[in-house]
């Protein structure tokens, strides 16, 4: 059974179509990113997966139940992380984390969960006295506290300095390793490349492109512009597969030194994909 | 289901009592108007007992003034600050935690009340203890009635909206709720327009009185706990 069965997927905001037919399938165990610009559709199709909104149309199943009627039983199974949460709450991190523990069967303890997010030194503190990024954190902890089968997040790392992103990134491949399922909405190519086996641009509530990171919007077939110094000249050759050039300059023995071989990044393919929308 | 909201409840009572200055400052108005109207002549009272007639009615007042008045201001401020879209992400029902937030209220009345009470038995008050339970009855009804109305409005307005709604509601209450004095002649209709009125008038008959409630008392703040903490379940949104 897939952990995430979706078809024609459709939401109307007063008239207006913000998920219009959307079909996706998430794997069990699988990281599925979620791309697309603000307006896209994304939180849409996520808090309705959630059982936070109901549907105009289409088939949802997730974790084999209908969101929209599942109980609370499956609820325990499956793990939040909003789209930010501002709680200035008069509790501290260990009583916030351990009051929600309490409402799953099988909760990972409160220091476990929060040695997880790396807020240990913080668990004494009040959350209002955290920083933005710092919340995050406690956000991510209530979210993974009761063991979930399936963990949504919804653009889980902003307000994150670069190195609680990494830390953060190494805690998502801890939980996928572990057998969790993962479906991220994120801003961030580089977080989207560097975490997810799978991922889907949603443009003008459509999914446009869908593939690995590496095959996304014909990403592998655009082939590499490879370019070398030839005396005082600049040469440069887009190609569909660089290996014979590369294996000649080689042979010839050309000047290397400055030789680039460059294929379209991840955000160049997004960007196109997302610009051929608009 | 029963663990998740005994752990709302107790997490409900954790944060009322950080913000105990609050719970404290919020009797102010009810033990004025007790030592004010039940022990001075500064209001006029359809009866010469007048600590029968003010201390029942102070004790509606409290209650209202807790599971109307702060309940709504509260979770008003919980929604707009995200705690409640927190605990919707959770699996606390939406049900669940309306029963949690009406729950702790119940028991912080229980407090209030019994210092209220206190306060007016040593100014001379003497209660029939024997009416005790209809009494207690009445009471979380209207509790339950006020504390749904005020998570409905904390759901649809603005906090800083739903602040003036629910001051506005308690001084309107206040003045025709026959706590300072007798309250406009409206028969039974009046019951179901005013349930201040008609918890302090329940009160007055069972503790001050010593007799029973009347029906139409009974039928009024049962159809308030129903209508609100129905319309509250329906509308009520996390975030």
């Amino acid at each position: 059974m897939e952990a995430i069965e979706v078809t024609g997927l459709r939401k109307t905001y007063q008239g207006r179509e913000a998920v219009a037919g959307i079909d996706l399938v998430v794997a069990r165990g699988e990281i599925f990113a979620l791309l697309g610009p603000n307006g896209a559709g994304k939180t849409t199709t996520v808090e309705i997966l959630e059982g936070h909104r109901r549907r105009n149309g289409g088939d949802v199943r997730v974790l084999g139940e209908d969101p929209g009627t599942a109980g609370r039983s499956w609820r325990s199974r499956i793990g939040i992380v909003l789209q930010d949460a501002d709680d200035a709450a008069d509790l501290t991190v260990t009583e916030m984390v351990r009051h929600v523990a309490g409402f799953y069967p099988e909760p990972r303890t409160a220091d476990e969960v929060i040695e997880l997010v790396g807020l240990t030194a913080k668990k004494t503190s009040k959350i209002r006295t955290l920083s933005g990024g710092q919340r995050r954190r406690v956000d991510v902890a209530l979210g993974i506290v009761g063991r979930p089968e399936l963990l949504f997040l919804d653009e889980p790392t902003t307000g994150f300095d670069p190195e609680a992103r990494r830390q953060f990134w190494d805690l998502i491949r801890t939980l996928a390793g572990d057998g969790t399922t993962i479906l991220l909405t994120t801003h961030y190519l580089d977080e989207a490349e560097a975490l997810a086996d799978r991922l889907a641009v949603l443009a003008g509530g459509q999914i446009v492109a869908e593939g690995t990171p590496a095959t996304l919007g014909g990403r592998a077939a655009a082939g590499a512009k490879v370019s070398w110094q030839e005396g005082d000249r600049t040469r440069t050759e887009q190609l569909a597969d660089p290996t014979e050039l590369l294996r000649k300059l080689v042979a010839d023995g050309a000047d290397l030194r400055t030789l680039t071989v460059t294929r379209p990044t991840l955000e160049d393919t997004y960007l196109t994909l997302i610009g051929a929308r608009k | 289901m029963r663990t998740v909201i005994a752990r709302q409840i107790r997490m409900e009572l954790v944060l009322t009592a950080r913000r105990g200055e609050a719970v404290v400052l919020a009797m102010g108005v009810p033990l004025l108007v007790l030592l004010g109207a039940g022990l001075t002549h500064a209001t006029n009272l359809p009866t010469d007992d007048r600590l029968g007639f003010v201390v029942p009615g102070v004790l509606a007042l409290t209650v209202m003034s807790t599971a109307f008045t702060g309940q709504a201001i509260t979770t008003g401020y919980e929604r707009s600050y995200g705690v409640l879209k927190r605990l919707g992400a959770s699996p606390l029902t939406r049900p669940g935690l309306l029963l949690a937030k009406t729950a702790a209220v119940l028991v912080q009345i229980v407090f209030q009340v019994l210092f209220l009470g206190l306060v007016g038995v040593v100014v001379g008050w003497r209660p029939e203890l024997s009416h005790l339970l209809p009494a207690a009855g009445v009471t979380v009804l209207a509790a339950a009635g006020y504390s749904g109305l005020a998570l409905l409005l904390a759901s649809v307005l603005k906090p800083e909206t739903t602040t003036g709604a629910a001051t506005l509601i308690y001084v309107l209450m206040l003045s025709v709720g026959g706590i300072m004095f007798a309250a406009p002649d409206l028969g039974t209709a009046g019951w179901f327009l005013l349930p201040l009125a008609a918890h302090a008038e329940a009160l007055r008959d069972t503790l001050s009185g010593g007799g029973s409630i009347p029906l139409s008392i009974w039928l009024a703040l049962g159809a308030w706990a129903v209508v609100w903490l129905t319309a509250a379940a329906r509308k009520f949104r996390w975030e």
